[in-house]
């Protein structure tokens, strides 16, 4: 009986997608970024899996099919961006002067950790994208020899991170401009922090779904860079 | 249908960027090459917003649901995880920090400076746009 019901592809699509429904579900009633979707499925789903002896090869012969739309909807990305170009052309240099000094800080920081902490390449790489979205970070971590899953754990708790403080920081540091703390937001916390963005306002939401995108870009430019000093 | 052909035109540009992967030298994922790509399209108009649009939306809004498989698989690396858990905490910690104050307060200092020197800063500012294009 087991057998045959991990057999079928359709376990692993039916799984992730009903575990989905459940997170969603369970965010809407907790109504806090830790309640992340992707992160609450993830945890329900290995449960499963675990208190059924499943192994995770069963699971993602079905599953290997939803990933298949990842690249598509990467592509798809720059639909949104497409639609804030005119912000880009107004703002160039808060736009482009903010991203860089915090995808900089990014690199360097994280450099000045690994070192500190002793990790090896693998590790190092695979920290490096931790601040921008799954889509690109994802694929930066795998080309550079990271262990993509883990990336995708540490850009999950950047997210929920950025999301939670991004208003204290906002305040307390006096980033006061609606433009500067969309940007700040984006840069450092991608589309999990981008929520809370759009909570504070229209421009600060703009804004910081802009810089999902533009500091997606600059990183893997940089980690290209970066990844060779350790 | 027009969803269809919708999905068509992406996974074209999907297809071509992988075609890009394998044929250009550099660590950068296909997705990138495609993401680029689009943009590109988009802004020469040999796509129209509007051919792509509706799937596009789709495919962005369901995004966070497609990274499910491959999170799952955090299942098989739990000892990488476990030896380095305490780095990737800190260093997510600290640094999402730092990020988020240095790329606000820089992007707010530059725009007061602008704002500020409205007369100066339409020369510079024209300086400063032809740099970013080269």
């Amino acid at each position: 009986m087991m057998e045959a019901l991990t057999q079928s592809i359709y376990f692993g699509i039916a799984l992730s997608l009903l575990c989905f429904q459940l997170a969603l579900w369970i965010k809407s009633k907790v109504k806090s970024a830790i309640a992340n979707p992707l992160l609450v499925s993830v945890i329900i789903i290995i449960a499963i899996l675990l208190a059924f002896g499943i192994d995770y090869d069963t699971y993602y012969n079905g599953a290997k099919y939803i990933s298949f739309f990842l690249t598509p909807a990467t592509v798809s990305l720059a639909i949104p961006l497409y639609r804030q170009l005119t912000l880009l052309k107004k703002y160039p240099k808060a736009i482009f002067g903010g991203i860089t000094a915090g995808v900089l800080t990014t690199m360097v920081s994280i450099f000045l950790l690994s070192l500190a902490f002793g990790l090896n390449h693998e590790q190092y790489v695979t920290l490096l994208p931790k601040s921008i979205t799954t889509a690109i970070g994802m694929g930066v971590s795998e080309k550079m020899g990271g262990i993509a899953t883990i990336t995708v754990v540490s850009i999950a708790v950047t997210g929920i991170l950025g999301n939670m403080i991004a208003e204290f920081i906002c305040k307390v540091c006096k980033i006061e401009e609606p433009i500067a703390r969309g940007l700040a937001i984006g840069t450092a916390s991608h589309a999990m922090g981008t929520t809370k963005a759009i909570e504070m306002g229209e421009i600060e939401g703009a804004m910081s779904s802009l810089s999902i995108v533009v500091a997606g870009v600059m990183t893997v430019i940089a980690v290209s860079v970066f990844a060779n000093f350790i | 249908m027009k969803f269809i052909k919708q999905l068509a035109i992406i996974l074209t540009i999907s297809f071509i960027a992988e075609m890009m992967e394998h044929l250009i030298p550099l660590p950068i994922a296909a997705s990138m090459y495609g993401l680029v790509l689009m943009v590109i399209c988009l802004v020469t108009h040999i796509i129209p917003l509007e051919k792509v649009e509706g799937a596009a939306d789709f495919l962005v809004e369901i995004m966070p649901m497609l990274f499910i498989p491959s999170t799952v698989g955090i299942m098989t690396s739990v000892d990488a995880l476990k030896q380095m858990l305490v780095p990737l905490v800190v260093i997510c910690v600290s640094t999402t920090f730092l990020i988020m104050i240095v790329t606000g307060r820089t992007a707010q200092f530059i725009l007061r400076k602008e704002g500020s020197g409205k007369k100066e800063a339409s020369d510079g500012e024209k300086k400063d746009t032809e740099v970013q294009k080269s």
